[in-house]
């Protein structure tokens, strides 16, 4: 359960996040959509403690993210923006450096990436130095990585982003598997079919704002709009950023 | 195992796969010193060895006119050359170290009883050539001396009435104070291993990572910051230790390769050298780790970090220079400032001189303290958003 009261952040004359405030709850996938330079990754950033909003509050599972920062990451598995894979290490040691970060032991690491390693259909390339990996095998690992501890919450940065058909298919049947397994799953995109296709519920940011949180029915609702991509854009104000 | 620990361990062996690492940090860095210095010295030795020693070849001018002194000269080893036309720009030009030249009415102030006059035409801003002239004119002085001596017995005088002073010279220098002379610069090569022993890894482990991007997904593990830190500066220190090890086994083998006896220098590059110089060097393994930490972590890029610790290695040379150009003596408050202890207290050890236990406990205590406040500095940089952010 991930909550978010009214966050702001500025960097220097922009606002980059202006009061944004939602909840992720377990068992359901919340999107985070918006065009580019809305705020999304900011706001992520916030909450998983990389950066201090200069106000408002995160809540994680309950425990404030100000107060304690370190029992906040270890809630969350998170899959940011930037993969920044080790390229001179194999998958498995990848994997591994992050597990021991997290401070597991070595047959619960072993067992935990065992798991991921089938749910991401990853055998193939474990034991390969990530240099040189395609895209698809970067997030693959990336998110292996970031999951391996077990966290009751998933945040997950633009996912699907230069993934090809194959790849996106494999990891929304992935991202599906989490929610059943009763995980809070956040995830941020700027495409809205695959809003559309995952999300129990949507929050749309705007330059920095909320401007929707609703199911996608609701949003049809809301706007007026059959066709959710007209009413994102009837949301947003302009088509600017949108991926169609 | 901690935090600490894995991220040590992370850091070492991915860096263990890095070649441009490797090479620098355990090749480059320890070998440079040592096998520029074999190198350096034994030219130097022997070409100096060759001029002190061998046939002395200078050009002379006007031989004709003193054929007994030329004789003489033959005798203390001189080898006449045929003259030059134009002395004075053959040897600015160095194409030859020093000409004698004789003036044509040398024979008739000799036989008149008067000082009789020859030129030396040297350049005395041609520092090789100093050896040849000094060897000359000790030629020409013992002669001057000879013929004084002759000419006063001649009139029924006791030579000793022409030299009321005679200067004895007692040289206190022991052949290896001798030595430590010669190897001034050594010094200087062992901070330069530590120094790029773990360049590469700094940059490696903050600029680097910043901008593969890898820093974000990392500081989103449950560590402190502190102590991802801490693991990255044990890593670079490790390298760094290992190059200074590296480094001084390797002038201890090169110390065989000196021909130092020859110069009647001694040295000992022993295991008791390696072990004392490696005790006063630790410091600077941790003052350079979070030195170079700290300018890495204010760099934007992996290029830009690497201009910054490429102009931050001038600064170790600074003692080097300071106590090569200032003849200052040796005192204890030195062995407090970080990078002139060691520049003093190796020079001590190579001039076979006892450094005092207080002195290198003084050493240690400094540096680390001096480290310990830079590695504050460096954390706090550490704790900045700015620095994960690579986009």
């Amino acid at each position: 359960m991930i909550e978010v009261k009214d966050l702001h952040k500025t960097f220097g004359e922009v606002k980059a996040v202006d009061g944004v405030t939602f909840s992720a709850r377990d068992g359901e996938i919340t999107g985070l959509l918006g065009p580019n330079g809305a705020g999304k990754t900011t706001t992520l950033r916030m909450l998983y403690t990389l950066m201090k909003p200069d106000s408002g509050q995160v809540l994680v599972d309950g425990i404030d993210a100000a107060a304690d920062p370190i029992a906040v990451r270890r809630r969350l598995g998170v899959l940011p923006d930037a993969r920044g894979l080790y390229k001179r290490l194999t998958a498995r040691e990848n994997i591994d450096y992050f597990a021991r970060l997290h401070g597991l032991a070595t047959g619960v690491l072993r067992q935990r990436r065992d798991q991921l390693v089938d749910a991401l259909e990853m055998r193939d390339i474990l034991d390969r130095r990530t240099e040189g990996f395609s895209q698809g095998q970067r997030v693959k690992t990336a998110i292996a990585r970031a999951l391996v501890h077990d966290p009751r919450n998933v945040i997950l940065d633009e996912p699907t982003n230069g993934l090809d058909v194959m790849a996106t298919r494999g990891l929304r049947t992935f991202m599906r598997n989490l929610r059943a397994e009763g995980r809070c799953v956040l995830f941020s995109s700027h495409i809205m079919q695959e809003v559309a296709l995952l999300c129990d519920r949507i929050v749309v940011i705007a330059a920095g704002r909320v401007v929707a949180d609703e199911t996608p029915d609701a949003l049809r609702a809301q706007t007026g709009e059959a066709n959710l991509e007209d009413a994102f854009v009837k949301l947003i104000g302009s088509e600017e950023g949108l991926a169609a | 195992m901690s935090a600490m620990l894995t991220v040590w361990w992370k850091e070492v062996r991915e860096n263990l796969r890095d070649k441009r690492t490797v090479f620098s940090a355990l090749i480059y860095g320890p070998l440079i010193g040592p096998v520029m210095f074999v190198v350096l010295m034994n030219v130097i030795i022997n070409q100096q060895m060759q001029k002190a020693e061998g046939p002395l070849k200078v050009p002379v001018i006007g031989a004709q006119y003193a054929p007994n002194l030329i004789d003489a000269l033959k005798q203390q080893g001189l080898v006449p050359q045929p003259p030059l036309a134009n002395p004075e720009k053959a040897v600015r030009d160095r194409d030859t170290d020093v000409v004698l030249r004789i003036p044509a009415d040398f024979g008739k102030a000799w036989s008149h009883g008067q000082p009789a006059q020859v030129e030396v035409i040297y350049d005395a801003s041609q520092q090789d050539a100093s050896t040849p002239r000094n060897r000359l004119e000790d030629m020409l002085r013992l002669y001057d001396k000879q013929q004084g001596a002759l000419r006063l017995l001649a009139r029924g005088l006791a030579p000793s009435v022409a030299t009321p002073l005679v200067v004895s010279q007692r040289d206190q220098s022991t052949p290896q104070s001798r030595a430590g002379m010669l190897l001034g610069i050594l010094p200087y090569f062992f901070v330069l291993a530590i120094y790029i022993g773990g360049m590469y890894l700094a940059i490696d482990l903050t600029a680097g990572e910043r901008e593969r991007q890898s820093l974000e997904p990392l500081f989103a593990n449950p560590v402190a910051r502190w102590r991802i830190l801490s693991g990255k500066l044990g890593a670079i220190a490790a390298f760094s230790l290992a190059s200074l090890v590296l480094e001084a086994v390797a002038f201890s083998i090169a110390g065989h390769f000196l021909p130092a006896e020859k110069l009647g220098m001694a040295f000992d590059l022993g295991a008791g050298f390696i072990a004392d110089a490696i005790l006063l060097e630790l410091p600077l393994i941790a003052l350079f780790a979070v030195l170079e930490t700290l300018v890495a972590a204010f760099a934007k890029s992996y290029r830009e970090a690497q201009t910054y610790l490429g102009l931050l290695m001038l600064l170790p040379i600074l003692p080097s220079v300071l106590m090569m150009v200032l003849p200052v003596k040796p005192a204890h408050w030195m062995y407090a400032v970080p990078l002139l202890a060691q520049q003093v207290g190796i020079s001590n050890l190579l001039r076979g001189e006892v450094v005092r236990v207080g002195d290198i406990g003084l050493a240690l205590v400094s540096g680390f303290v001096v480290s310990a406040l830079l590695g504050v500095a460096t954390a706090w940089v550490y704790r900045s958003e700015r620095l994960a952010i690579s986009a």
